[in-house]
């Protein structure tokens, strides 16, 4: 693997747009009558781009994720992952996903797990070494190649399962909350280590969040979604170089603060008490 | 290594309880036993009823009949114990395989599940006594071409019948067990029944499994003596049982020996199905969230 130097914005070798969402409606019957989870939502996340989800909780930020990763069906409206259906793009492994639980395999190794999407799409066995060897150096678990699940710590775990996700170096990376689960110092250097996988991997992520910092931090757009029904409401282009972020000073930034204003304000817009299950810190 | 050691010992440990607590009753017990009206609630301690522990011990080292070419006791009893664990594993076999089948085409399909697991339980409320001689005769009157059906056979289906059950509803709990977020991952993969079976069903349904399977080895120890008791065919521990019952009072150690047999065929059948459990460790590892 190359460690890719190019400016960001280059054509994308798989074309310019990475996630097409149009007029995205999903709605449960339950027992206790329907909900309307998403209601009309359009969106649209450029190849190797970073875009957050952020709103308060039972927005339907998970089921706008679980709709691209064809997890779920949408009610109405279509959904494309470079320029295919979602289903074929999942029966392309176009995506990495990872969950807010590690879900990690508890009898494999962190290695093994690694290697668990490699080895189910027929990656060789000393590529799939190579490959797992090279993770788990970036996410500096060397020392812990051969543990069990159950002997690593919650942070630990979701290094692995971010590993995992990013094994086959998709061009989209799906994430709900991943380190929603994790201590602000885990969380922070977890943060570091991602942005640093997608200049690598030069993926597009859709990343699901509660924190407006970590939103802020992560993104190039920090879209708004509001509740019942599930909208987007506003957009926010975070216009931080990715060279910044690498740089851990960009949390104390001048800039940085600006646009955490600038989501915060957008968040609280039209709603006069603050918006539940939001981190305003 | 060590705890299986303290696991043997402890084992033995209970055995030697076991034979104390025989020799404390039959010391300190009524001699004509306790009984409630005309029903008996406790046995009766005298040396036909209750030999002691070392005479009956000492009884499988003496030759089996007064006949001079005789062998001893415990050969004959060692003899028709191997003759049923023969069928007995056998019956494991024919059960595991049955009940993994099962498992496979109720988690395969819900139409299934919903249609044959009542079928599953209902089955196992029809008593072996009824069932034995039933087989025996539809056994009898099957043709087979060049095989020919031999009454041990119907001992097998009889017992692996018994055997299937614990490892049908054992193994579909395991298959149906990862969780949501497992199920999904391998969605994402875009894996199919099989490949999803194998990475995650199979793995994850182990730790059902291996109880399940020693169940099983249970039941078919227990179908395969009590078929052969039922069915009467020679050669075998429920045979034997049978027929030494008659030496009840002109040799009162002797009926046990069988029984001790049999408790000896559950102990090696038991831990042959623990050895498999030893390779699967890992599968039993439980999953810790963060
Ligand atoms: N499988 C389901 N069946 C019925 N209703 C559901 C289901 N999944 C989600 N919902 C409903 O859809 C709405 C959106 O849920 P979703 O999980 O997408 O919210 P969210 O934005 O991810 O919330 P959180 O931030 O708490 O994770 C909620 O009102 C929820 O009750
Ligand atoms: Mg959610």
């Amino acid at each position: 693997m190359t460690i890719q130097t190019a400016p960001q914005r280059e054509e994308h070798p798989r074309g310019a747009v990475a996630v097409e969402v149009t007029g995205a409606t999903r709605v449960f019957q339950g027992s206790a009558g329907t909900v309307t989870a998403l209601d009309g939502v359009d969106l649209t996340v450029g190849a190797g781009e970073f875009v957050s989800l952020i709103g308060p909780s039972g927005c339907g930020k998970s089921t706008l994720l679980r709709l691209i990763a064809d997890l779920d069906r949408p009610t109405a409206g279509t959904i494309e992952v470079f320029g295919r259906t979602a289903e074929q793009a999942r029966l392309a492994h176009d995506y990495g996903i990872a969950f807010q639980q590690a879900g990690l395999l508890p009898w494999r190794t962190v290695r093994a797990n690694i290697e668990l999407p490699l080895a189910m799409h027929g990656t060789g066995r000393a590529a799939r070494r190579e490959r797992a060897d090279h993770l788990i150096e970036l996410v500096g678990l060397t020392e812990f190649a051969d543990h069990y699940p159950d002997q690593l710590s919650g942070g630990m775990q979701q290094r692995v399962a971010i590993a995992r996700a990013v094994a086959e170096e998709p061009s989209l990376l799906l994430m709900d909350e991943p380190f929603g689960a994790l201590d602000e110092m885990t969380r922070e250097r977890l943060q570091g280590e991602l942005v640093r996988i997608c200049a690598e991997t030069r993926a597009a992520v859709v990343f699901v969040t509660h924190s407006i910092p970590e939103a802020v931090f992560l993104s190039d757009r920090v879209v708004v979604m509001s509740a019942r029904p599930g909208q987007i409401r506003e957009v926010v282009d975070i216009d931080l170089t990715r060279a910044a972020r690498s740089d851990e000073g960009l949390r104390e930034d001048a800039a940085y603060f600006a646009a955490v204003t600038r989501v915060r304000e957008a968040l609280h817009h039209g709603s006069p008490t603050p918006a539940q299950g939001v981190e305003l810190r | 290594m060590t705890r299986r050691l303290v696991d043997a010992a402890t084992g033995l440990a209970t055995l030697v309880l076991l034979a104390l607590v025989w020799e404390l009753y039959k010391w300190l017990g009524p001699a004509d036993g306790w009984s409630i009206g005309e029903i008996r609630v406790l046995p009766r301690t005298s040396d036909l009823a209750m030999p002691h522990t070392w005479e009956i011990l000492g009884r499988l080292a003496d030759p089996l009949t007064a006949a001079p070419d005789a062998p001893s006791l415990a050969g004959a009893v060692l003899a028709a114990g191997a003759f049923s664990f023969g069928i007995a594993l056998l019956s494991w076999v024919l059960g595991v395989t049955v009940g993994i089948l099962l498992a496979l085409g109720m988690q395969r399909l819900r139409v299934v599940e919903s249609a044959v697991l009542p079928l599953v339980i209902l089955s196992q409320t029809i008593p072996l006594i009824a069932l034995a001689p039933l087989v025996r005769g539809w056994g009898s009157r099957l043709y087979l071409g060049p095989v020919e059906w031999e009454p041990w056979m119907s001992v097998a289906v009889i017992a692996s019948y018994l055997a299937f059950f614990p490892v049908a509803v054992g193994a579909l709990r395991g298959l149906q067990s990862p969780d949501t977020i497992h199920v999904e991952l391998m969605r994402s993969y875009g894996a199919g029944w099989w490949a999803t079976l194998v990475r995650l069903r199979l793995p994850a349904s182990v730790p059902h499994l291996l109880p399940a399977l020693r169940l099983a080895a249970a039941n078919a120890v227990v179908g395969t003596v009590v078929a052969e008791v039922s069915t009467g065919i020679p050669g075998g521990l429920g045979r034997m049982i049978l027929e030494f019952a008659n030496f009840a009072s002109s040799d009162p150690a002797k009926p046990w020996a069988p029984l001790l047999g049999a408790v000896l065929l559950g102990l090696v059948v038991a831990g042959l199905v623990a050895l498999i459990g030893l390779p699967l460790s890992r599968f039993r590892r439980v999953e810790v969230s963060a």
